[in-house]
């Protein structure tokens, strides 16, 4: 028991719910707007490596924040575009999306940066101690030797809450993802709110992808998300597709697999808490823990007829 | 009277349907106008012309005089026209005042929940229209919801209104109310336009009626020149029967005995809590109520389609409670379900095909597994005669049919089986008044045959004219049951509501 009482455990668990909670919360934006998004694990990867290129090109980490989101809300407008004018069905539509940024980055790795990888004197993003927090016992970890992005998950967690439930634009996406019809009736614009729910939600799971290749390290590699934009989905599903739920399941499941690391040599497979996401996240839709219920209108493409 | 709204040759097609086909409208300032017309004339079109929903193949809206061009709601709503949709366009997740301020709220980035919520009681105040800005509409009767919708319209300051079929959901008290608002709104000066296929409900409520038919405006008059006879025959574009008169029944042996019946619903509600009720031969008992009181269930069990938790069900003397649908067909059970589409008729089959569903695999319609189609097109033919089915072709295919006549077919088919007792669920739901005529012709011929029929309808007006006795269900008890020849709207109205019959009795007449 005494892992549990480590403090290390806890800020640790706060670092792998980052790249968890911002797709999460990204998924959530795009669905509350009726989009269906399961592509969050290829446009995190787009973040990743285009954080690496450019934060290697204008020396700036900075930079290359700002272009790896750029490039993961590119991929996603792209996805919009698909998903909402041509109504194509979502869930294959987001497939694609992975399958594309997977090749796509792995070819983009091999041709720009050789066989070596991409080169070892990238910036990478500041890590920062609070001062008056970091030095109060037990909590202080959490504020410890961070990286920024962990302070600025934070942030975006309270803003996306109260962008999606306190503001008028907020209110007008909900209305979009529940019934469009009622929507556009009302004299909203459905395919425009549409477009901004997805787009948000592509920046921040690629800022997710950033975190991974910029925040940790300051390198990409093939295929580094491994898995955890889906991990995310489940997370959004399990935080009943709101901000706030979503950081609470992503901070759960970084805890097991903080957990998981932990004990690693302790005879616990890591394999096995690795599976309590998609436990977890069964059980919800299943109604057993608290039901999770999707807005009306998730993945029913909208036409207007005129 | 000043012309509030004009409509000049409004010309819309739909693949394969001129849904609108030169349409004429002048709405007055302050008056109510209603547009009646058969399901299928081209009312809700017209609406969604007006209303910026749909873009006209040609012709003009005018809107005082100036021409006006409404590409979205948005622009149509911006104009002043508010419109409450037949469906309902609600967010059920969202709160009441969500709804009604939705793109339009208060606040600036920021959305002032609780400056919405003060205008909404403010509005709701000043309009009667009196409705809890805090709860969420899932919660809500669909009169409320109604109002919600009537606010919506109203917070946007709208100079016109459009209730298309707003009655269609409502008990006879909801209609009521609606009625009182809709003169509230015109003493305060806006127009309605009110949507109806119901000939009593246009007269008790308009001052000038456009009547539709086939995607025309026939005529337009006022209300004091309007008899229901003349009105009905401009909507059917023939001379009509309206109210079929009927001899006085001749019932003799109870074919159907229910005693004490429960019955729980697939989401395990108790749906019947303890009916106990007769059907005679030669006698039609309407079962009235308001929708989801447990006339579903309670048929439904009857039919063998429900299991019975409790209670008996005799038909001829015998216990079939526990028999199988099939059983219960081949002793002589038949049932027109509600939902014509989805039970009661394969819609990619041919009339032949349908008219032989239920007894394809008996005499003479195969033999040792083998179809014979001579013996099924003489049949189907020797229907769709007997019941007047259009088109006279038997190898069309159920789906190309009109409402009316797929509701002809069900219906020859299971008559022609010659059973004791028919179960005819909402049979002219949706239905013209002119196909209505002919349904209702075929229940009371069966009737004086000599068969028990079992009525289920939400329409009282339908319960009325053909029920030799009613019996009214409320939360799933029957509140009584009264002689087909006394009742009357009010007092089946109130005993929807539950009330007593001695009460409601009591209170139709004083009121
Ligand atoms: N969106 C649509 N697409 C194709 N046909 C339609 C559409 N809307 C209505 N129609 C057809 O237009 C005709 C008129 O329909 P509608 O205006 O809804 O009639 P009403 O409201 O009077 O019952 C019907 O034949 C209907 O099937
Ligand atoms: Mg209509």
């Amino acid at each position: 028991m005494s892992i549990l009482t480590n403090p290390q455990l806890w800020a640790s668990t706060l670092a792998m719910a980052v790249p968890l909670a911002l797709p999460a919360i990204g998924g959530t934006f795009s669905e509350r707007t009726g989009v269906v998004n399961i592509a969050m694990e290829g446009i995190m990867l787009m973040g990743a490596f285009f954080g690496v290129s450019f934060a290697y090109w204008t020396h700036s980490a900075w930079l290359g924040a700002i272009g790896g989101m750029l490039m993961g809300g590119l991929l996603s407008a792209v996805f919009a575009w698909a998903a909402i004018r041509l109504a194509a069905d979502q869930v294959v539509l987001g497939m694609a999306i992975n399958i594309f940024a997977a090749g796509l980055t792995t070819f983009l790795l091999d041709t720009v940066f050789g066989y070596g990888g991409t080169p070892p004197d990238t910036p990478q993003l500041p890590t920062w101690s609070i001062p008056g927090l970091s030095h109060i016992p037990f909590v202080g970890a959490f504020f410890t030797n961070q990286s920024v992005l962990v302070y600025i998950m934070l942030i975006l967690v309270g803003l996306s809450h109260w962008f999606l439930f306190h503001t008028r634009l907020g209110l007008r996406m909900r209305a979009v993802g529940e019934n469009p019809l009622a929507a556009d009736t009302a004299g909203l614009n459905v395919w425009r709110l549409r477009y901004t729910g997805v787009i948000i939600g592509g920046l921040l799971s690629a800022l997710g992808g950033v975190y991974l290749s910029l925040g940790i390290l300051n390198s990409f590699d093939v295929n580094m998300t491994n898995g955890r934009g889906y991990i995310a989905l489940a997370a959004m599903i399990f935080g009943k597709w709101t901000p706030l739920g979503s950081f609470g399941a992503s901070l759960l499941f970084g805890f097991a697999t903080a957990l998981g690391i932990a004990l690693q040599g302790n005879g616990i497979s890591a394999n096995l808490l690795g599976m309590l996401p998609y436990v977890l996240t069964i059980l919800a839709l299943a109604g057993l823990v608290g039901r999770s219920k999707p807005p009306a209108a998730d993945g029913i493409p909208y036409t207007p007829q005129r | 009277m000043t012309k509030f709204l004009e409509v000049i040759n409004l010309v819309k097609h739909f693949p394969g349907v001129k849904a609108n086909d030169g349409v004429n409208l002048t709405v007055h300032a302050g008056e109510v106008h209603s547009i009646l017309g058969e399901n299928g004339a081209g009312k809700s079109t017209l609406m969604k012309l007006i209303y910026g929903l749909y873009q006209p193949d040609s012709g003009e809206i005018r809107l005082d005089g100036k021409p006006v061009h409404f590409s979205s709601p948005r622009d149509a709503i911006r104009a002043g026209i508010g419109m409450v949709h037949q469906h309902f366009m609600l967010i059920p997740a969202l709160t009441v005042t969500d709804n009604i301020v939705l793109g339009d709220e208060p606040g600036g980035i920021r959305y002032h929940r609780s400056e919405a919520e003060a205008r909404v009681r403010a509005l709701s105040e000043q309009y009667r229209l009196h409705v809890d800005p805090t709860a969420r509409v899932e919660q809500l009767s669909v009169g409320l919801q109604q109002r919600v919708e009537i606010l919506k319209a109203l917070y946007r300051k709208a100079k016109l209104l459009i209730l298309d079929e707003p009655t269609a959901l409502l008990t006879p008290q909801e209609t009521e109310e609606l009625f009182a608002v809709v003169k509230h709104l015109k003493e305060q000066g806006i127009p309605v336009v009110f949507i109806s296929h119901k000939l009593d409900e246009v007269r008790a409520i308009a001052d000038t009626i456009t009547v539709m038919r086939a995607g025309k405006t026939v005529q337009t008059l006022p209300i004091g020149d309007a008899t229901p006879q003349q009105l009905a025959n401009l909507m059917v574009g023939r001379e009509v029967v309206l109210r079929i008169d009927k001899q006085p029944a001749n019932p003799s042996g109870v074919v159907l005995n229910v005693e004490n019946l429960h019955v729980v619903n697939s989401a395990r509600q108790e749906k019947v809590r303890g009916v106990s009720m007769q059907v005679r031969a030669g006698e039609i008992f309407g079962l009235a109520g308001i929708d989801g009181n447990g006339q579903t269930e309670l048929v439904d069990a009857i039919a063998g389609l429900l299991p019975v938790a409790g209670g008996r069900i005799h038909f001829q003397d015998q216990d079939i409670t526990h028999l199988s649908t099939a059983e219960r067909t081949a002793r002589g059970i038949a049932y027109v379900p509600q939902d014509r589409q989805l039970d009661g008729l394969v819609l990619d089959f041919t009339l032949t095909e349908n008219a032989i569903l239920r007894d394809f695999h008996k005499h003479p319609f195969s033999k040792f597994g083998v179809m014979f189609s001579q013996p099924a097109k003489a049949y189907a033919e020797k229907l769709i005669h007997l019941f007047d089915v259009r088109p006279k072709d038997i190898t069309r295919k159920a789906g190309d049919l009109s409402g009316g006549n797929q509701q002809k077919v069900i219906l020859a088919r299971e008559v022609s089986r010659e059973p004791q007792l028919l179960i005819a669920v909402q049979p002219t739901r949706g239905l013209d008044v002119g196909a209505i005529e002919g349904i209702h012709r075929q229940l009371l011929r069966l009737r004086d045959e000599g068969k028990a029929i079992l009525l289920v309808s939400l329409e009282l007006d339908e319960i009325l004219s053909l029920s030799d006795r009613i019996g009214v269900l409320h939360g799933g008890r029957l509140v009584g049951v009264v002689p087909g020849e006394t009742a009357t709207r009010e007092q089946l109205g109130l005993m929807m509501t539950g009330m007593s019959q001695e009460q409601a009795t009591k209170e139709g007449t004083t009121s």
